[in-house]
């Protein structure tokens, strides 16, 4: 008999894919939509990913309140508002002129556009060009359109110089993206692989997911990993699940792995991993200098 | 009232079920998401084995795939498929209810809110022993059965009322999990994780964990089973043959419960295994719980490690959560079973 849980969770799975089905339509080929103000001063995030962008292109001020995972910059104003389950009200007592998130539930979009809310919607992209389009789409609406140029050039060099500080030599190196002590894990085609393909890495979860129908976010198995004996293992799960380089070569079977041996588990901060903000850079430099601290052939 | 049935254990049925579970054991071990001669996966069963040693000829990773990753997932899913389905068959039995299933009793709810609590307090520790979610799932299980059985004995000594007790318990124990999970919705995918079941990969620790309550609560069930069928007589008759239905129950449902709870905090909450094999069992080899509960045991064991095998090879190398597989090929399986026997047990 399927336990009231199986249910839920599987309606909570539902859920989530509707919700990222909405995330993926861009602002404009929604219609009837009122279109956002130039420079709107009281803006209302409920992306950590876009709060984070905002502050760095200069719109900071502008922003009146931020949902309770947008907790950076330090500075940001950091509410209770739910990204995940929005609550319509809540939302409308910060008397919002832009709103901006990941998309939601359809009543809540109807609802803010009948109290006339501007928003845009912004979705995991799937490069680097994706995060570009979103700063620049930032700029526009926030009027701070010098500071989203300047962001992205900044972004652009940045990651040119960190790409051109490895030089990929002998076999590619190969890699486990780890998100969380289930397996799973990342493919090359989601934003986070895009990250390790500044490196010309090889993704070791990619046969997970050949066609897409996990949205790039397989469960691996267990045996699948430790046989793929990656060159390295990055941590995305080092705050959520407290995972360390230790506790990796504890589980059993793990100690036979390579990169186990030697010390290429590479502990990775999880908030900036799951977010496209400009900390991204950051991300791929630590990438940068586990590659050239240790190079594998 | 239905009829207590032959008693007698049948020799082909008994032959028939080991049979099949070690046959679904071998394939589940010799095969994989990692391609390893199943001649050489033997080698590294035996040379798992305490005390042995032999050179199996594989690499020390395959060896490592094999020994501490593929053979205790194996172990494990024999033991919580027989804990889930004799626990199950039990509660049926006792509650001589053919829908008793084993998260009966708000056991479910009482560990998920439990796993919960662990997950999103981040409780340290880590590991074995002292890894603080399958503790804090026993401990929810435990509490909810133990409010349910308060209640339920309170407000009468029904067994109507005590399973309603332990539906109100597990729609309290719900709702404070739902909002948990709603006050920390970043915990969500590792709580729904473990709530849809997974025979986890962590190498023994969960087997020896699991392992002197599944010798104990099989050992008290088995026990019992006999009394469970003066029982199904009615509680009147049963105390005229000398037979004390509400300790009994008691015994048996503490237990089952036991069992359950153990096996939901290592696996999470695996559906719609006791509750189909043990129906399964009573619809192909009759009523009696001296039959249904060592049956149900055995067929579970073997049940479970298919689906798991299911798992972790339909979509390899990604998996599937293994309570969706255990409903979706167990529910054709039991509809088939219940359309070509017709028997009428309850």
């Amino acid at each position: 008999m399927t336990s009231p849980h199986i249910r839920r969770a599987v309606l909570l799975v539902a859920f989530a894919l509707v919700v990222a089905a909405c995330g993926s339509d861009s602002p404009s080929d929604a219609p009837n939509q009122p279109t956002p103000a130039e420079g709107a001063q009281n803006i209302v995030s409920l992306s950590p990913s876009s709060t984070e962008l905002l502050f760095a292109i200069g719109a900071g001020d502008q922003v009146v309140a931020v949902d309770e995972f947008s907790y950076y910059p330090p500075e940001a104003p950091t509410t209770d508002l739910s990204g995940f389950t929005p609550n319509l009200e809540a939302i409308l007592a910060y008397e919002p002129d832009l709103l901006i998130w990941q998309g939601g539930p359809e009543d809540i979009s109807a609802g803010l556009t009948a109290a006339g809310v501007p928003m845009v919607v912004h979705a995991p992209p799937a490069d680097f060009e994706g995060i570009y389009a979103q700063i620049t789409e930032l700029g526009d609406v926030t009027g701070q359109i010098d500071g989203a140029a300047e962001l992205v050039a900044q972004m652009r060099s940045d990651l040119a110089e960190i790409e051109a500080s490895y030089t990929p030599a002998g076999d590619p190196v190969t890699y486990f993206h780890e998100a969380g002590t289930e397996y799973y894990s990342a493919t090359s085609s989601t934003f986070v692989g895009n990250i390790y393909g500044l490196f010309d890495m090889v993704n070791v979860a990619d046969p997970a997911d050949p066609d897409g129908s996990q949205f790039g976010y397989p469960l691996l198995n267990e045996e699948f990993i430790i046989d793929s004996n990656p060159d390295f293992i990055f941590l995305a799960d080092t705050i959520g699940y407290g995972q360390t380089a230790q506790t990796v070569a504890q589980r059993p079977g793990w100690d036979a792995m390579s990169a186990v041996q030697n010390g290429n588990v590479i502990e990775l901060n999880d908030d900036i991993v799951s977010r496209w903000g400009p900390r991204v850079v950051d991300f791929a430099r630590q990438v940068a200098d586990a590659l050239n601290r240790q190079p594998v052939g | 009232m239905p009829p207590v049935r032959s008693a007698s254990l049948s020799r082909t049925w008994l032959a028939g079920l080991v049979l099949l579970t070690a046959v679904a054991a071998i394939v589940a071990l010799a095969y994989g998401p990692v391609d390893v001669p199943p001649g050489r996966v033997g080698l590294a069963v035996i040379d798992a084995l305490p005390g042995v040693s032999v050179n199996t000829g594989l690499s020390p990773l395959h060896e490592s795939v094999i020994e501490d990753v593929r053979l205790p997932r194996v172990v494990l899913g024999l033991m919580v498929g027989a804990m889930l389905s004799i626990s199950g068959a039990a509660y049926q039995g006792a509650f001589r209810n053919p829908l008793a299933d084993p998260f009966l009793l708000g056991i479910a709810a009482g560990a998920g809110l439990g796993a919960t609590l662990a997950i999103i307090s981040n409780w340290g520790g880590g590991g074995g022993y002292f890894d603080p979610v399958p503790l804090a799932a026993f401990a929810g299980g435990l509490l909810a059965m133990v409010v349910s059985l308060a209640i339920g004995n309170a407000t009468g000594r029904s067994t109507v009322t005590l399973i309603l007790s332990g539906v109100a318990v597990a729609s309290f124990f719900t709702a404070a999990q739902t909002y948990l999970l709603q006050r920390n919705i970043d915990v969500v995918q590792e709580v729904y994780t473990w709530l849809l079941g997974r025979i986890s990969t962590s190498g023994w620790t969960d087997v020896q964990l699991l392992l002197p309550y599944m010798v104990v609560c099989t050992a008290v069930l088995l026990r019992y089973s006999r009394a469970l069928d003066v029982l199904a007589v009615g509680d009147e008759e049963a105390r005229s043959l000398g037979v004390n239905p509400t300790r009994v129950r008691l015994i048996v449902v503490v237990t089952a419960s036991l069992a359950t709870a153990a096996t939901v905090s290592v696996a999470g909450l695996i559906g719609f295994v006791g509750i189909v094999v043990p129906h399964a069992v009573r619809q192909l080899m009759g009523a009696s719980n001296r039959v249904v509960l060592p049956m149900a045991a055995i067929g579970g064991a073997g049940f479970m490690v298919i689906a798991d095998f299911m798992a972790r090879t339909l979509i390899e190398p990604a998996e599937l959560p293994v309570g969706a597989v255990t409903a979706f090929i167990g529910a054709p399986f039991f509809a088939l079973i219940l359309r070509s026997t017709r028997r009428n047990l309850w």
